[in-house]
């Protein structure tokens, strides 16, 4: 960028206007044509759009397998699927959401494509790298598909030693296409946190970072510093089960409950990979939508750091009842209460940042609302999970399983779809049917409390988890909770139709249809092959609604690309910078 | 808030168990006001803040030290108040009295063994008396189980080559059930147990008689019940039916295709070694899983399962 040349620590930089083109006739979507364009491209945008694609396509996979697993549930003992269809059904559907859809969902899908947009950048840091990534994650596709469809995996989605170790299936594919799917993770996030280091345009200094930026900042290095140990793990346990030799398995002198604990290690933080980036777009769509200054910048975007930095050290609290010390569940209870501090801090600042705001319930804010309630159950439950005494009574039934839907689908999906739904005019230059959207997230809203609110009844009451068969007086509880699955899918119908009627026919989108004051929204809709025609040059901060949008469009005034402008209001602003360090 | 709690959780069959469901009660009733309150700004707000024009201006209020050095700080002394009532009944359950009665605890895919001290062995029925602690000992013979008691809100996984133990009083005379819940596989919601609750004395009688009850019946009918009681039906059904298991109906004497092609006659001899050393012959089809009965049964019983499984021979 042009102001790391500099020398002195201050420099002076002409700045002038640049309007965002409105209704584009050359866009990123349409500037290189054909298939072959789209699977060799280094664009950013296209290779989120590429992940949107294929992460919407493992949702819906593993969101039918739900369906099929409430569908076997609603009577007591056999419906219409075998016990060992049923393991393997239930692995798959938590396998498959999280490795290949919660956790590239927004890191890699929106991330990709929003992240070198706000920072005025033209793409990521590593552009050819960031197009591998893509393709490892469909090589630990393949494999996993493969596991599938040549013996199937019935471990359920922690790869419990000694049981998969001795298991039959496939579970040497599985593991080994989660293994790769690692690396995938791993790059992405090398890749971003190279990018926010390096490429963010003059003005952008750690305080205007948007908070989304802290968000996948944070994520990212949680992404290379915990996907390594999940890598070492599975490669442990393709070992054992190829060459029996016994780190695990007990009967070789081995320690299975060694195993969670490297299981875990990773798979605590990887919460944190799928949440923390959810809080980023909740700070962006609750700011934007009230039309007014995020409470609390810091407190937000110091608290992502905070949880990531915890996160690692918690993961002892998956195995209260796993046999391991009592000293060590003592430790592991009190610091998995300290992640509930950062949590509850953020929550509060949403709600400040609503007060004497200017609320606006599009779609997008209306999902940020939902997954505050949702997210705000699934932590307070995650209080009762934390305290000891509790957990032992709690421990792997469908309490926790009620419990991490509620982080998850109500935390996680929910911001997923604020996100999806605030920057899909960003995306593909359309509009969708408010009306539409609206009624599907309310149906969302019904359904997924139906679905999983009886389960903190039944957990509670002793319905253990992964049960095939269960004992009559849960049935009703089953009942009702199938059917708010059932409900649910009307939504994503619903959605699924006024998307794409939005992508075939929807109205075209204006740059900024919301007024929000961050940079991606002084892009054209969609942005050109580069994102922006200048380089944009940022005074103020990503939420400051108390200054006027001319503020937000300054880019450096010099022509120094070749390219032709089409902010044709030149104002001649003349500010002081800061160099960025 | 009785009514409440008796609904979300089971009957309260411990000594344990209050302590345990007090917590469980207070993080509910602090979690519901705190989330009221919550769910009443964010729809007070939504409603009382709506756009009213694209005009509108909005207050600079980039934060507030009072008010966030609030909600952080009562967060955080309510749930260091939950850490330590949770560990204070952590500790309780984890410390069992020195004079606990102690039973042996197998788990087994997928079963649960009961050894007492007479040597008996139950399976999938554990009988304790009552108003006085009893510690289980546990190990696993496979994979990883995990041995729970809603009604006494105790649970601790089941390792092989290890031994953990939990403890537990219970402080009335009745049944409660037992789950597997840490997946072991197949038949993990088949890998059930009932807790049988006696008085003082009736324990002792049931120790004392157990195992020489079924004396005088026909070696048929006794094999039947142990066919049950030992868990066998779990995998083998008597009608037919293919479960984990290959089925008794029409096992007797008939040609059977073993894993490794060798045709085998399903004798005395082969029923015998099935039951004890199950997995050195394996009928095709099937895997490997079934763990072995040696110990468990002796060879009285085991006749009487032979005799059960002559019976349906057709």
């Amino acid at each position: 960028m042009a102001t790391n040349e500099a020398t002195s620590n201050v420099k002076r930089i002409q700045v002038r206007r640049f309007k965002p083109e409105e209704y584009p006739e050359k866009h990123y979507l349409n500037e290189e044509k054909g298939i072959w364009a789209w699977m060799t491209t280094v664009d950013h945008k296209k290779i989120g759009l590429m992940y949107l694609a294929s992460i919407t396509f493992f949702f819906f996979v593993a969101g039918v397998l739900a369906i099929l697993l409430r569908t076997e549930l609603l009577t007591p003992a056999r419906s219409f699927m075998d016990a060992d269809v049923y393991n393997q059904v239930f692995t798959l559907h938590g396998a498959i959401m999280i490795f290949f859809f919660l956790i590239p969902s927004v890191p890699a899908a929106l991330g990709n494509f929003v992240l070198p947009l706000q920072l005025g950048a033209k793409d990521v840091a590593f552009p050819r790298l960031n197009l591998a990534s893509y393709y490892i994650y469909v090589i630990g596709a393949l494999f996993t598909l493969f596991a599938i469809f040549t013996g199937g995996v019935d471990t359920g989605w922690t790869f419990y030693t000694p049981y998969s170790a001795t298991t039959g299936g496939n579970v040497m594919a599985m593991t080994f296409g989660v293994f790769i799917l690692g690396f995938s993770s791993i790059l992405t996030g090398l890749n971003f946190i190279v990018t926010i280091h390096k490429m963010r345009s003059p003005g952008i200094t750690w305080n205007r970072l948007p908070l989304n930026l802290w968000g996948l900042y944070a994520t990212s290095l949680i992404q290379i510093l915990a996907t390594p140990v999940l890598a070492i793990t599975l490669l442990l346990l393709t070992m054992e089960r190829l060459l029996g030799i016994g780190i695990f398995d007990p009967a070789l002198g081995g320690d299975p409950v060694l195993y969670q604990h490297f299981f875990w290690f990773y798979s605590h933080p990887a919460v944190y990979i799928m949440i923390v980036p959810g809080f980023g777009i909740i700070s962006e769509v609750i700011s934007t939508f009230s039309r007014k200054v995020i409470f609390g910048y810091w407190a937000i975007a110091l608290s992502s750091l905070a949880i990531a930095f915890i996160g690692f050290l918690v993961w002892g609290h998956h195995m209260f009842t796993a046999g391991q010390s009592s000293l060590a569940n003592m430790v592991f209870s009190f610091l998995t209460f300290l992640v509930g501090i950062p949590t509850g801090i953020k929550i509060f600042n949403w709600l400040a940042t609503m007060y004497r705001g200017s609320i606006d319930l599009k779609t997008p804010m209306l999902y940020a609302l939902v997954f505050l309630f949702l997210f705000t159950i699934g932590g307070f439950t995650g209080i009762m999970l934390g305290a000891l005494s509790v957990d032992i009574h709690l421990h792997d039934t469908y309490y926790v399983v009620a419990h991490f839907h509620y982080v998850m689908m109500g935390g996680m999906v929910m911001a997923f779809f604020a996100g999806l739904h605030y920057w899909w005019p960003k995306m593909f230059g359309k509009m969708y049917s408010e009306f539409w959207a609206r009624i599907a997230c309310a149906i969302l809203f019904v359904g997924f409390n139906m679905t999983f609110l009886p389960q903190f009844v039944m957990g509670a009451q002793g319905m253990p988890r992964r049960y095939f068969n269960y004992i009559d007086q849960f049935q009703s509880f089953h009942v009702f909770s199938t059917i708010g699955a059932y409900v649910m899918s009307v939504a994503f119908l619903i959605m699924a139709g006024y998307l794409l009627h939005s992508l075939l026919k929807g109205k075209r989108a204006p740059s900024n249809p919301w007024g929000s004051r961050a940079l991606e929204w002084q892009a054209a809709s969609p942005p050109p092959l580069h994102n922006f025609h200048h380089v944009p040059v940022i005074i103020n901060g990503p939420y400051d609604y108390h200054k006027p949008m001319s503020e937000f469009q300054l880019g450096i005034a010099a022509s120094h690309n070749g390219h032709h402008h089409h902010g044709d209001e030149a104002v001649k602003v003349e500010k002081s910078e800061k160099e960025q360090a | 808030m009785n009514r409440f709690s008796e609904f979300m959780l089971p009957p309260q069959k411990s000594t344990l168990a209050e302590h345990t469901d007090a917590l469980f009660n207070f993080v509910n009733v602090t979690s519901i006001i705190l989330l009221a309150g919550i769910t009443f700004a964010i729809i007070f707000f939504a409603w009382k803040y709506r756009r009213r024009s694209e005009n509108d201006v909005t207050p600079v209020i980039t934060h507030n030290n009072k008010l966030e050095i609030t909600w952080s700080v009562i967060p955080l002394i309510l749930v260091m108040i939950v850490f330590g009532w949770g560990l204070n009944g952590y500790m309780n359950l984890t410390t069992p009295p020195a004079d606990a009665y102690e039973i042996r605890v197998v788990g087994k895919s997928w079963l649960w063994e009961f050894h007492y001290e007479t040597g008996h062995v139950s399976v999938n029925e554990l009988h304790i008396p009552v108003n006085r602690p009893v510690k289980l000992i546990m190990s696993s013979d496979d994979v990883l189980h995990s041995f729970y008691i809603p009604d006494f809100r105790v649970k601790m996984d089941v390792l092989p080559n290890r031994y953990t133990s939990l403890w537990f009083e219970a402080t009335e005379i009745g049944e409660s059930v037992i789950f597997c819940t840490e997946y072991c596989g197949t038949a993990h919601s088949n890998m059930l147990a009932r807790t049988y609750v006696h008085s003082a004395e009736d324990f002792i009688t049931w120790l004392e008689t157990a195992g020489s009850a079924d004396d005088d019946l026909p070696p048929a009918e006794l094999g039947e019940q142990l066919v049950v009681r030992n868990a066998c039906n779990t995998c083998h059904s008597s009608d037919g039916a293919r479960l984990v298991g290959p089925t008794f109906q029409g096992l007797w004497m008939a040609e059977r295709e073993m894993q490794d092609g060798e045709v085998i006659t399903a004798d005395e001899n082969y029923i015998r070694e099935s039951i004890l050393e199950p997995n050195a012959k394996i009928t095709a089809g099937y895997q490997p899983v079934m763990p072995s009965y040696a110990g468990t049964l002796n060879d009285r019983q085991i006749d009487a399962i032979i005799e059960y499984i002559k019976t349906l021979s057709n």
